[in-house]
């Protein structure tokens, strides 16, 4: 089975957040780029049901800018066999983002896909969604759970409330999965020197087809939230700021 | 303008989302046309629309949907809403608006907004949301027709309940080809508040020192009906699963009041529950980041803090 696994390059998560001077967008210089922490187990999850399979390749995507290249070549040390670049230079939106993975699914003869749930960067989620249509593939995210065997996956996703779905689906199909699914594994040493060597396949927009293509939505007037002010720490015994707390978030913040 | 509010129910139980849209609608001087889907029972959820000013509700049915289907409810909006030339389809940021949503966006060929706090419906249409977990936010403008995005719940007031019943039009759902199938519902039991839908949240990090002890704050929030989530710390050391992770890379929420207990305020969780409207700190150490954010602060330990807050609740609860 030719298992794809879609990655995102996004800023760590102890980043502090500039914007830039046009609002366009955010300050993209010290940024520390990382896979983006939803993508790193779907990279496990690829590479486990490859195990389970005995059989299959494991070919890692990812859109973006050169950096991304070091995305993925740290998910070919992790394991993955092969790794497609999406060489963009313009503004994309998830719909175009999504079109381009779809014609890479096609090209690679992808037969499952393996996403995060959502990119910690744009918080969209959006991306296996669309691609799943544009597939026509059923799909499943928030997935905690995933079994594959022949033609079919068997997940469980998380709803609300502490409740969680099975789903059976049938293959071709794009799964998105969930923190608590596995624990990504680390790079090898053997499979760092091997990352280093690899190939990438590279893909313009052009050679996707989608050479003309524009995004449909645009982004601007980026803002930082209102600093919040620090309020009032308490004082007295323990039982005495209790009682003043309670008193204060019925009588002032009215939220009790 | 033609906007459509794709309303949610749950058997047949309007989310209060729904409701939050509409009246943001309403206070713009649009009136959207509401459309509901699924297996029947949905005559409640209409008239709670109309409640709320809804004139006009469109109920798709098919025994099809009784079971959720992110495929069949897409194929079913789609196949109603592309008759209509619609200018906007708006619904709510639940985990069925945003499993479904892009799916319906692919269908009309258009991108999307997901899980914005603001939006404008009148004299154009734009859409405004938080990025990076709420570390920084965008406007969102839309190219081609429709304009699609979901809204945040808990972020937008409600209106006044002073509608009449609304003309409602029945049809039946087409759902086309349905592929994924739910075939089991697993509970964990007690029924649980939703963090992105509570309305207050009592959270512990990995002061909290065992899954047991995040009994102390499920027992407090019993009384306040709140929901419990937890820092990333909590969760990565196995103290609570990750379904009640509130940061970056967990759940991003809005409650009225955010308890924070043992949480010295990461960046990244202070994203993720900044936009709360009350922020309590319960901490030992005077120095940590939380107090910066807090409202309110006790510089105490929470081992004797939750459980003095526990029962001065169940007074005030006593006496009201």
């Amino acid at each position: 089975m030719n298992i794809i696994v879609l990655v995102k390059q996004v800023p760590d998560t102890e980043t502090k957040i500039k914007i830039s001077g046009d609002k366009k967008s955010i300050e993209q210089g010290d940024i520390k780029w990382v896979i983006n922490p939803y993508d790193e187990f779907a990279i496990e999850q690829g590479l486990k049901t490859k195990e389970t399979l005995k059989a299959g390749t494991v070919t890692v995507v990812s859109v973006g800018p050169d950096r991304v290249v070091e995305a993925l070549r740290t998910a070919v040390a992790m394991g993955a066999d092969n790794a497609c670049h999406v060489k963009i230079d313009q503004e994309m939106d998830t719909y175009l983002v999504a079109k381009a993975l779809a014609e890479v699914v096609k090209k690679e003869a992808g037969q499952l896909v393996f996403s995060g749930k959502q990119a910690i960067d744009d918080d969209q989620a959006a991306t296996f969604g669309y691609l799943a249509e544009l597939l026509n593939w059923p799909s499943a995210s928030m997935v905690v759970k995933c079994e594959i065997t022949n033609g079919k996956a068997v997940v469980q996703r998380e709803v609300e409330g502490g409740t969680r779905f099975t789903i059976e689906l049938p293959t071709p199909a794009v799964i998105a999965v969930d923190k608590g699914i596995n624990t990504p594994r680390y790079a090898s040493l053997p499979g760092i020197m091997k990352a280093k060597k690899k190939e990438i396949k590279t893909y313009s927009l052009a050679d996707l087809g989608l050479g003309s293509e524009k995004p449909k939505t645009t982004a601007s007037d980026f803002a930082l939230p209102p600093e919040r002010q620090a309020g009032k720490k308490l004082s007295g015994d323990t039982t005495a700021q209790v009682k003043e707390l309670v008193r204060l978030l019925r009588e002032e913040a009215k939220v009790i | 303008m033609s906007i459509y509010l794709i309303a949610e129910h749950k058997e047949g139980k309007l989310k209060r989302v729904s409701l939050e849209i509409l009246s943001e609608c309403i206070r713009q001087g649009v009136e959207p046309t509401c459309v509901l889907a699924g297996d029947g029972n949905m005559d409640s959820a209409a008239q709670e629309l109309g409640k709320y000013g809804a004139k006009k509700v469109v109920v798709l049915e098919n025994a099809e949907l009784k079971n959720y289907s992110n495929e069949g409810l897409a194929n079913a909006f789609h196949a109603y809403l592309s008759k209509q030339s619609p200018t906007a389809i708006i619904t709510g940021a639940s985990w069925v608006g945003k499993d479904m949503l892009p799916r319906l966006a692919a269908k009309f060929q258009v991108g999307l907004a997901a899980d914005c706090t603001e939006f404008k419906v009148s004299g154009g249409i734009s859409a405004r949301r938080p990025v990076f977990a709420g570390k920084c936010s965008q406007s969102l403008s839309f190219s081609g027709n429709p304009a699609i995005f979901s809204v945040r719940p808990n972020v937008l007031a409600l209106g006044e309940p002073k509608g009449s019943a609304p003309q409602i039009e029945k049809a039946s759902a087409e759902v086309g080809q349905i592929r994924a199938k739910v075939t089991e519902v697993l509970s964990s039991g007690e029924k649980k508040v939703d963090l992105t839908e509570a309305d207050i949240i009592i959270s512990g990090g990995r002061s909290l020192k065992s899954a047991d002890n995040f009994k102390i704050l499920f027992d407090c929030a019993s009384v306040m009906g709140a929901a419990v989530g937890a820092s990333r710390a909590a969760v990565d050391a196995g103290y609570a699963p990750h379904d009640m992770q509130v940061g970056q890379t967990g759940k991003t929420v809005s409650p009225k009041l955010y308890i924070a207990c043992g949480i010295s305020g990461a960046i990244q969780h202070l994203a993720g529950m900044r936009t709360s409207k009350v922020i309590v700190a319960i901490n030992k150490d005077p120095e940590a980041p939380i107090f910066q954010k807090a409202d309110y602060g006790i510089v105490a330990d929470l081992f004797e803090v939750v459980p003095l807050l526990t029962e001065e609740l169940k007074k005030l609860k006593a006496h009201s």
